[in-house]
């Protein structure tokens, strides 16, 4: 036992790693340090710390921003489980505190309003690995490509309407789908259409999955919407409103870890659906005006 | 020899299985206690300990695993794993007991944040292999009884055994290397150990 142990460290391997350790769990959204404090106790394998919940910017509107640096020290300070925080897309200053302020991943998101309308944040610049949102394979691979160590499927933040998360992580998988049944020499106009380099483009082609995990995100409400997502072929789940905007957050939370692990067992999901108390009262997103929107910001 | 089980709860439980399929070893998820049955040892992947340590009350798998580990069954811990194998946590939150049966103290995330994570070379028995420490636990404290297999040159201990239990903060199968998973594969050759509940 004398060799030598150079440590590396924030290579794409150890930024990808600890999303690989996330997998089959659920990351919640918390705003104080007893809701991180809930969270974990439920089951939660990660928080996402956040001032407002996607519902109540949505209901509030205004600019969304970067969470006050105390907020994130003191849910940091609660929990012994990886602590997450938002960036407004493209906002490169405020990623660089929240990697000063130690996160441990970063989520560069739609759901604050975004900084730069044309770029996105360069993440390989940073030491802290960056979760990023995606409507389709594309985007997903635009994100990859940028320096982003972990994916979730956007889905509509802020509605308890699963329907696009639904569609989103259906179009990103089926897109992967469509690419590994291609020929070799198809591939170069599939890269084209997907607006993503091609090498990327042939590794999925390859091995038939992302390079990095994907998670669901974005209208998930009940355990049977997680365990949905779980079945549809997510690696893990974000609940964002769905359980701090619930009647009984604790039993909530919970319901929703057992259901994503159970995802595959109805007579489980059936358990743990009882007696839940009034989920969170949801908007339809078809009744969203456009602008309204989150999942449109990014491209 | 029965498959090996792998706890499939949470975390990185397909990695493993991945491992043991590239070394033609018949192997199993664990999800359910009647999954332990017939297994030959099991495997507790990376993940977080706490979720994991609650799912396997939920599930019905505490009390069994816990049981057939006193009984003898061969059991690999990596990183969270190691945590629930450990009979004292350090930094665990209130309450949290794991499996244990490893007669050591074990911190979590004893390296600091994510940002301290790392991947090295580090000895494991004669062995140099390839390892990710990933919001890392080290072993502080381990008794007499408990062999150190691993230890980074900075001191900290991050691999022991202690008879049928082998534990290491750190992930082999994140970097596909197997030769951990190859010794623990004799572990269970020589221990012809069947899972009964």
């Amino acid at each position: 036992m004398t060799t030598d142990n150079q440590r590396s460290s924030s290579t794409p391997l150890v930024k990808r790693g600890l999303a690989e350790m996330l997998k089959g769990g659920v990351i919640m959204d918390v705003v104080t340090a007893d809701q991180a404090k809930i969270a974990e106790d439920a089951g939660a394998v990660a928080v996402m710390a956040l001032e407002r919940v996607p519902a109540d910017i949505r209901a509030q509107g205004g600019v969304a921003r970067m969470s006050d640096p105390d907020l994130i020290d003191a849910i940091i300070d609660s929990v012994s489980i990886p602590v997450m925080a938002k960036a407004r897309i493209g906002h490169f200053v405020e990623a660089q505190i929240l990697q000063s302020l130690k996160v441990d991943y970063i989520d560069e998101s739609e759901v604050l309003s975004p900084a730069d309308y044309v770029n996105h944040i360069d993440k390989w610049g940073f030491e802290v690995p960056f979760v990023c949102g995606a409507t389709n394979l594309g985007e997903a691979l635009r994100r990859i490509t940028e320096g982003a160590a972990m994916i979730r499927s956007k889905g509509e933040a802020g509605t308890g309407d699963v329907s696009e998360a639904t569609k989103h992580i259906r179009t990103i998988l089926g897109q992967i789908r469509a690419l590994a049944a291609k020929a070799d020499d198809e591939l170069f106009v599939a890269a084209k259409e997907l607006q993503a380099p091609y090498e990327l483009v042939k590794e999925v082609a390859k091995t038939g999955k992302l390079p990095v995990v994907l998670f669901t995100a974005g209208g998930v409400a009940t355990p049977a919407d997680a365990a949905m997502m779980m079945q549809l072929g997510a690696d893990g789940v974000f609940v964002g409103s769905g359980i701090f905007k619930s009647g009984n957050p604790e039993a909530r939370a919970a319901a929703i870890v057992k259901a994503t692990t159970n995802f595959d067992n109805p007579d489980v999901l059936a358990e743990v659906s009882r007696g839940l108390g009034e989920a969170m009262v949801g908007i339809n997103v078809a009744d969203l005006p456009a602008p309204h929107r989150l999942a449109e910001r990014g491209w | 020899m029965g498959p090996i089980g792998v706890l499939a709860l949470q975390g990185d439980f397909r990695e493993h299985l991945a491992i043991l399929d590239g070394l033609g070893i018949p192997n199993r998820k664990v999800k359910l206690p009647e999954e332990l049955i017939g297994i030959s040892g099991l495997i507790i992947p990376g993940g977080e300990s706490t979720t994991i340590e609650k799912l396997s009350h939920i599930n019905g798998l505490y009390a069994p695993i816990r049981e057939l580990i006193h009984a003898g069954m061969p059991v690999f811990g990596t990183c969270a794993g190691l945590i629930l194998l450990a009979n004292k946590i350090t930094d665990g939150i209130l309450g949290q007991v794991g499996f244990g049966g490893l007669d050591v103290e074990v911190k979590r995330n004893a390296f600091g944040s994510q940002l301290d994570s790392f991947e090295a070379k580090i000895p494991f028995f004669d062995y140099e292999v390839a390892a990710a420490f990933i919001r890392a636990p080290i072993v502080l404290e381990a008794r007499d009884s408990v062999e150190v297999v691993s230890r980074l040159v900075t001191g900290e201990i991050v691999g022991v055994q202690s008879g049928n239990i082998l534990g290491i903060s750190f992930h082999p199968e994140l970097v596909g290397e197997s030769r951990v998973h190859s010794y623990f594969i004799e572990m269970c050759k020589k221990a012809d150990f069947y899972a009964k509940l």
